[in-house]
């Protein structure tokens, strides 16, 4: 049994946004797959949980019209990989999702509290970067919606205020043309591990002659936070690519990093990983858009 | 406090909780069920695994207060008036234990599995059993006899539908 004062059980957004306008102490508890363990460690003592994975309206993908996807975040990720918007349009999440933890993990832990959590190797996170994904932050009089990239203020440190709760992860439509993505998770393990780090890429191809029109990278422990490799995007945006091109972006991506050194690997390990590994996402999501193998 | 209703293993429960209780502790302490294992107490090892309408969660980072209005199983209701599951004789077949501490939330998993997919391959058996680990390292012997207890439910299936036709 943990040191747990009360734990509320809202039924609703609103019901939820009332007990923290009430008591904004209260920690948020969706999957519990980082909040229990902070208990078990004792970095958490005392507390007085809100759960919000029973609130329906919390989970699910949708589609709209102008081709947004939106995602509750107390959509765990076993479901987000069942999604078939996500299976057909965005695998990349799919990946991502079933790269975390194992299935039982799987099965509670929520992409609200991956991202909520503020974990430069949340799986889920660097995909949304590069997916250029917005936060709608809501309190109980007010919402705002905050780009992910600004989110994330260090190492287990997010934007998110005392009485405020994330209600809905924003993906905007992607660009015009042949759209392809991909995520890399590199770890020692297949599964039950963290990532040393972690590549996420967006390729979008002109449909008439494949040059690039719009490429993301974003990466996961190759800094604080994670981060979008802007240098790398502006080398390959314009251009038809070609194996120079994508070795001069793998090495721009360095500039947008800083990797330090942890038990799990070295800083050095980690650069040779960013380049690498930046290249390849880009490559595979190039791939997927429908480019031709070089 | 929290009062919680749910369907243990096929029978109706009510239990008084506290706030910060688990699953483990309810089960094992206040119910008396000790087959659910206490492993690393950090979601990592899966010998607490429990199904939850038939998904495996890790019953060490699982609230008690969750599982209201749900369908919770636990290793002592995956036989049948005593009679063992296909999955447990398997294991046992198959020589898939050897300290067994990890036994429980590895049939429990494979059972869940199972009743998704009867033929997983051993790709699927070895991502779908991931969360669980036996330190004991019986690993191919424990696919074995996930993919075998698979072809006996299947065969069974086959004949009671010749049967009914």
């Amino acid at each position: 049994m943990y040191d747990v004062e009360k734990l509320y059980q809202p039924q609703s957004i609103e019901e939820a946004l009332k007990i923290l306008s009430e008591d904004s102490d209260a920690w948020i508890i969706a999957g519990g797959t980082d909040v229990m363990i902070k208990m078990r460690h004792k970095k958490m003592r005392h507390v007085r949980l809100m759960s919000i994975r029973q609130i329906g309206t919390l989970k699910g993908v949708e589609k709209l019209e102008d081709g947004t996807v939106t995602i509750g975040p107390a959509t765990t990720f076993t479901e987000l990989a069942a999604e078939p918007i996500i299976v057909k349009e965005l695998p990349m999440l799919k990946t991502a999702a079933l790269s975390m933890g194992g299935p039982q993990i799987q099965n509670m832990a929520t992409i609200g509290g991956n991202v909520c959590n503020g974990a430069t190797s949340a799986d889920s996170a660097s995909s949304l970067f590069a997916l250029d994904a917005a936060l709608v932050l809501e309190c109980q009089d007010d919402s705002r919606v905050v780009p992910i990239e600004e989110f994330y203020l260090g190492p287990g440190r997010t934007d998110i205020k005392p009485g405020e709760m994330l209600t809905k992860i924003i993906i905007p439509p992607r660009k015009e043309g042949l759209f392809g993505c991909a995520y890399i998770k590199f770890a020692t393990r297949k599964a039950m591990d963290i990532a040393i780090l972690g590549a996420a890429a967006t390729c979008v191809l002109d449909k008439e002659d494949k040059h690039i029109e719009r490429a993301t990278i974003a990466l996961g422990v190759a800094a604080p936070t994670p981060v979008r490799c802007i240098e790398a995007e502006k080398l390959l945006n314009g251009q038809k690519l070609t194996k120079e091109l994508l070795e001069q972006a793998g090495r721009a991506a360095l500039a947008s990093a800083n990797p330090r050194s942890s038990w799990r690997a070295s800083k050095e390990y980690r650069e040779c990983l960013i380049e690498e590994l930046s290249a390849r996402a880009f490559y595979k999501a190039f791939l997927e858009a429908g480019g031709h193998e070089l | 406090m929290i009062d919680v209703h749910m369907i243990l293993n096929g029978k109706t429960v009510k239990v008084t909780v506290d706030d910060g209780e688990i699953l483990l502790d309810t089960v094992r302490e206040r119910l008396g069920l000790t087959g659910t294992k206490r492993g690393c107490e950090v979601g990592e090892c899966g010998a607490c695994t429990v199904l939850i309408d038939d998904i495996p969660v890790d019953s060490c980072i699982y609230l008690s207060a969750w599982a209201n209005g749900h369908r919770v199983m636990t290793i002592e209701g995956v036989e049948t008036d005593g009679e063992l599951a296909a999955i447990q004789q398997s294991f046992i077949d198959n020589g898939a234990i050897q300290c067994g501490f990890c036994t429980p939330g590895m049939v429990l998993t494979a059972y869940s599995l199972l009743k998704r997919n009867l033929h997983p391959t051993t790709e699927e058996i070895k991502k779908g059993m991931a969360g669980n680990m036996c330190r004991c390292a019986a690993y191919i012997q424990i696919a074995d006899a996930v993919q075998k207890a698979g072809e006996i439910m299947a065969k069974a299936i086959d004949e009671v539908k010749e049967k009914s036709l």
